[in-house]
């Protein structure tokens, strides 16, 4: 038999469908693909009992004849922002460790509907908050993917770093990831895989731990196009318990896949064109061109004036947010309570808080308490709520002269761990590509486009109209055809 | 503008999150950096322009008045609340001892 | 003008007061949850895991309680805004789970009003008077501390925390306390006519932040104070006294008054500094990201605006210039829902029983409603079951008494069996012989034989003495042990004296 654990999403649901395999089977494959790499430090907790557990159910269901759902016999895995009924929960912080949330998350029960099991609990960056994988409690996470020549351990790229190093090293066909300014597309492009984060309240964010609530968005990581397609439609839906959910229904994007793209306009940005990205990024930007030429769409120029503003007004918006979803984390109602001696009720506060969060989560705290702040108010987070208007009004002038827009996912290829963490800013740039679709809710994918000179991975963005994640898709299939990029990292851990 | 210390202690304050004196200093060019480079937003001319107050162009919906329609959303769940707290006591969450 | 002053050492002061009132709004769950919003349960018995602030919980409001709200802006006259949004005020407390109290700053769903309160000699109002209403706005209310229960601990019980508030922001406009308990009653009565607030101010449903300062007449505005959470009119007026007077000292005494948070002390009547409150003063507001704008379509509003019951002002008017009744009467009638429900079924059930339409009875039967059967009422104690005394008895007993079948005693004393022990008045009127006698016949033999023992009196009567009718109406009503009807004993009288 091949192994398992080469399969991703589709092939896997097709394959237990099919009875080429089991279910129990293919999560015991993940189950011992994950316990043999505790090195990537992917996981926070590991649950193969609850993948067991899916699997038989689902080997049941197909015993009996009945449907086994989109991801039926599908092992993921589980990116730790998400609740999970009676599974620590923790955001990767310290603050929440222990928390075994009394209810599942929508987006996660929507899988487990669909058939789908948990392999575990992925690390990230604490609270969302990071591009590297390196703010987290427990520990950083290592992409498997390694610099030709080098042993150094490298960021598999933020913040959905466990749930991006888990598929790329193939312990898991899939995994889920949020994004809030390119936690899913970064962590793809920085590790050769594929991640789309669709239009803002496709998903619910309804027990998924809040980073920015106005640019939360959850979405898929898989190693094709295709498995996104399938796992973005098992996650996605109307959710009366978030009140910025989409009411509109989920369209059939596996079915409707068509990587044809005659009479598709695909807009380049020029503002994107900026100092200090890589040669090679370059050179894949005009690749993808040529590629998404080749499958039939027209090329045009486009202009994003406003794109050097978003990512500034992005580290005012979701620091403000921040500042305030993370007020609840006070040691009263669950998670950790530092109570020194004497303390009153506030003292309980400050020093909870400051034991419970990381320093990158404090920083952003600091800021966006800073800048609501009595007297600031108008000249940071209303100013920058203005540039993002502005922002997004560049997407819609686009959308007059084109259907879709393709650019970079990332600046550079992945880094070694460690590397960047002299000045956060130099961090924060990594996103800058990534944050405009963001602050536009607008749906935003990351291909594989190849492998650099040092043979890392290097990702291509494609940004489409609201509501539109059909196109983004179908841009993406024309991309992963003609990229053929398959490439795994070789096994080290 | 730009933060001092004591600018940074008030609005840890603020944030309730403990800092001791090292930490405050270490803080300070860290978030004047942060400062510094988001205030390049000041150039952006935005005569005219309303701040975002929707992502995706929508309007809030509202739900209808019923107790526990949703049981995830509704009351009765005194166990589950208190499921994970600190110091739950008789049925109620536990703080230190708070004068008003 | 109110010419409330404050006697202080250098001279006059007069007192601002403006209220922050906030209301609970009448709704079976809370504003963004689908707990219940039922008073008295068991600690955190009514609690969903949003209210807990549960990670990744979200608000999604209940359209009832912003129905309710702009019922209420309705109601007092105010510009209620088709786009409005909720906003986050953000401080630590341990009755506020999401560290973040959802409620409206910029952009609130009801603007600009007005409410009148009315002239009252008795407690020093001299004339009617508009006061401004500067805004309401929705919000939630916050969880309760408990505080005696545990030596180093208190407790918290979240069973309070979301349920939906309007808060009512009152202009400064109100000069003494008898003003703002005016307000405040006045308030409290739309809230009930409107139907979006049980008014219950014992159990917490309405609460006024009162906001008082002091300046000699016609001064700039003096610094304020806020005491918050103030449960009843009386104590309303007792902070604003208590406030007066102490700020009048600090500043007759050379200090100067801190803007601050103060919380009353019922025990003393005195007020103090709300420690948990001192360094709350930067909440740092800005829009919810979990709620996107509430725009509200015009076929909402309209509704709101159609299902509004007649209001106070309008309908004491109406009582006035419809019904003919004294200015006093209506405002006593329509000042709580309860009063004004059980006189216009009783109106309507009197003008059935006499026959005559409601205009011509509405005196009487506001007469009866507002003294002669609460006064009966109050002299039984506790022999009076007052779940006895139906409209439709009473309107019996009214209608009885409008044909002269029974006199204004015998109402009462029909009333009394009535509450006492749920019989039906006609039968009572029978049985204890509580009727009048209006037979002319055995009247009149009455008189004749009273006119026949007084000859002296009938004489003196008819060479001027004309105080002697009140005489022979008395001692005719005696001979006929009280039931004769006194308008046919006055006639016959008037008719056998020429
Ligand atoms: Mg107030
Ligand atoms: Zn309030």
């Amino acid at each position: 038999m091949t192994d398992l654990t080469n399969l991703g999403v589709k092939a896997i649901r097709d394959g237990v469908a099919g009875g080429d395999f089991t279910a129990r089977e293919v999560a015991e494959s993940f189950n011992a693909a994950v316990a043999s790499a505790a090195e990537l430090n992917a996981f926070i907790v590991t649950t193969p009992d609850h993948a067991l557990a899916a699997a038989d159910a689902v080997d049941a269901k197909r015993a009996k004849g009945e449907d086994l759902g989109a991801m039926g016999g599908v092992p993921i895995g589980m990116k730790d922002l998400f609740a999970s009924h009676g599974v620590q929960t923790t955001a990767a912080s310290h603050i929440l460790e222990g928390f075994k949330p009394e209810y599942e998350s929508t987006v996660s029960q929507n899988l487990w509907n669909a058939g789908a099991g948990m392999l575990g609990k992925l690390n990230l960056d604490q609270f969302a908050m990071g591009s590297s994988n390196e703010t987290s409690y427990f520990g950083n996470v290592a992409s498997p993917w390694r610099k030709e020549g080098s042993n150094a351990a490298m960021s598999p790229g933020g913040s959905s770093g466990g749930s991006s190093s888990a598929v790329a090293a193939r312990i898991a066909p899939a995994a889920t990831g949020t994004d809030t300014g390119g936690s899913i597309r970064q962590p793809a492009a920085f590790t050769g895989i594929c991640g789309i984060k669709p239009t803002y309240g496709r998903c619910s964010r309804w027990g998924v731990v809040a980073f920015a609530s106005s640019l939360d968005q959850a979405g898929p990581m898989a190693r094709s196009v295709e498995d996104c397609a399938i796992m973005l439609g098992a996650m996605a839906g109307f959710d009366p318990k978030d009140a910025t959910s989409l009411k509109m229904d989920v369209p059939d994007w596996e079915a409707a896949l068509n990587a044809d793209l005659k009479g598709k306009k695909v807009g380049i940005p020029k503002e994107y064109r900026m100092d200090g990205t890589d040669e090679a990024i370059l050179a894949s930007w005009e690749q993808g061109k040529a590629w998404l030429k080749d499958a039939g769409a027209e090329i045009v120029d486009v202009s994003l004036p406003h794109t050097k503003y978003a990512l500034p007004a992005y580290y005012i918006i979701a620091p403000a947010e921040a500042s305030s979803n993370l007020a609840r984390y006070d040691g009263v109602r669950y998670g950790l309570r530092d109570l020194p001696e004497g303390a009153g009720l506030q003292d309980m506060y400050a020093a909870t808080r400051a034991e419970g969060f990381g320093d990158e989560v404090k920083r952003r705290i600091l800021i966006g308490t800073y800048v609501l702040s009595a007297g600031f108010y108008d000249a940071y987070y209303n100013q920058a709520q203005k540039v993002r208007a502005l922002v997004a009004r560049d997407f819609e002038q686009a959308w007059g002269e084109c259907d879709l827009i393709l650019a970079p996912t990332t600046p550079t290829a992945s880094f070694p761990l460690g590397s960047l963490n002299e000045d956060p800013l130099t961090m924060y740039l990594n996103d800058v590509f990534a944050v405009p679709a963001s602050l536009a809710g607008l749906p935003a994918m990351s291909v594989p486009a190849g492998l650099n000179p040092d043979g890392l991975p290097l990702g291509l963005q494609l940004v489409g109209k609201p509501f539109d994640e059909q196109t983004v898709l179908d841009a993406g299939l024309a991309i992963q055809q003609r990229s053929g990029f398959e490439q795994a990292p070789e096994k080290w851990w | 503008m730009s933060v001092d210390k004591q600018t940074v202690a008030k609005i840890a304050s603020l944030a309730r999150i403990k800092m001791g004196d090292e930490e405050l200093e270490r803080m300070v060019p860290e978030l004047n950096g942060i400062l510094n480079w988001v205030e390049q937003l000041g150039e952006v001319d935005v005569e005219g322009v309303e701040p975002m107050s929707a992502v995706i162009p929508n309007t809030l919906r509202l739900r209808d008045d019923v107790v526990d329609a949703d049981p995830k959303t509704g009351g009765g769940k005194r166990d589950e609340v208190l499921a994970n707290a600190p110091a739950a006591e008789h049925g109620f969450f536990g703080v230190p001892k708070v004068i008003e | 003008m109110s010419d409330y002053r404050i006697q202080g050492a250098t001279g006059e002061w007069e007192v601002v007061i403006g209220l922050e009132v906030h209301a609970q709004v009448t709704s079976n769950a809370k504003l963004f949850s689908g707990a219940s919003t039922a008073f008295g349960a068991e600690p955190n018995s009514q609690v969903s895991l949003v209210d807990a602030a549960m990670p990744g919980m979200l608000p999604v409001p209940n359209r009832e309680c912003i129905r309710q709200a702009v019922r209420t802006g309705m109601a007092i006259e105010a510009e209620i805004n088709q786009w409005s949004r909720f906003d986050r005020k953000n401080y630590f407390y341990a009755d506020l789970p999401q560290g973040y109290q959802i409620s409206q700053l910029y952009h609130p769903l009801v603007g600009e009003g007005q409410l009148l309160i009315e002239a009252d000699e008795k407690t020093g109002i001299p004339e009617d008077k508009i006061i401004g209403i500067e805004r309401i706005h929705v919000e939630q209310d916050a969880g309760k501390l408990m505080h005696d229960q545990h030596p180093t601990m208190s407790y918290v019980d979240l069973n309070r925390s979301g349920v939906a508030l309007m808060e009512i922001v009152s202009r400064p406009d109100m000069r003494s306390p008898a003003e703002a308990g005016a307000y405040v009653r006045k308030l409290r009565s739309i809230l009930r006519y409107v139907g979006s607030c049980d008014g219950n101010m014992e159990e917490g449903s309405m609460r006024a932040d009162v906001n008082v300062s002091v300046r000699k007449p016609g001064e700039e505005l003096g610094t304020r104070t806020e005491t918050k959470n103030v449960n009843s009119v009386r104590f309303v007026m007792q902070v604003i006294e208590y406030e007066a007077n102490r700020q009048v000292d600090v500043l007759e005494s050379g200090g100067t008054v801190d803007q601050e948070t103060r919380l009353f002390d019922v025990a003393t009547g005195t007020t103090r500094t709300m420690r948990s409150k001192e360094d709350a003063h930067d909440y740092r507001y800005f829009p919810d990201p979990d709620l996107l704008p509430l725009v509200l379509e015009d076929d909402f509003l309209d509704e709101c605006r159609a299902s509004l019951p007649e209001l106070p002002d309008a309908k004491r008017t109406r009582y006035e210039s419809e019904l003919g009744l004294t200015p006093y009467n209506a405002r006593e009638l329509t000042a709580e829902v309860e009063t004004f429900a059980r006189f216009e079924t009783l109106l309507t059930a009197t003008a059935e029983a006499t026959g005559k339409d409601e205009k011509t009875v509405a005196t009487q039967v506001a007469n009866w409603a507002l003294s002669v059967a609460p006064g009966v009422i109050k002299s039984l104690g506790d022999d009076a079951n007052v779940e006895h005394a139906t409209a439709e008895r009473q309107a019996a007993i009214l209608a009885m008494q409008d044909k002269g079948e029974i006199s204004g005693g015998q109402a009462k004393e029909i009333f009394e069996i009535v509450l006492k022990e749920g019989r039906e008045p006609a039968e009572i009127a029978e049985t204890e012989g509580l009727k009048q006698v209006s037979d002319t016949g055995a009247i009149e033999a009455a008189i004749d034989d009273i006119l026949a023992k007084n000859e002296d009196k009938v004489e003196q009567y008819k060479g001027g003495k004309d105080k002697l009718f009140g005489f022979f109406v008395g001692q005719t009503m005696k001979a006929m042990k009280g039931k004769a009807n006194p308008a046919v004993v006055n006639q016959i009288l008037k008719d056998k004296l020429g």
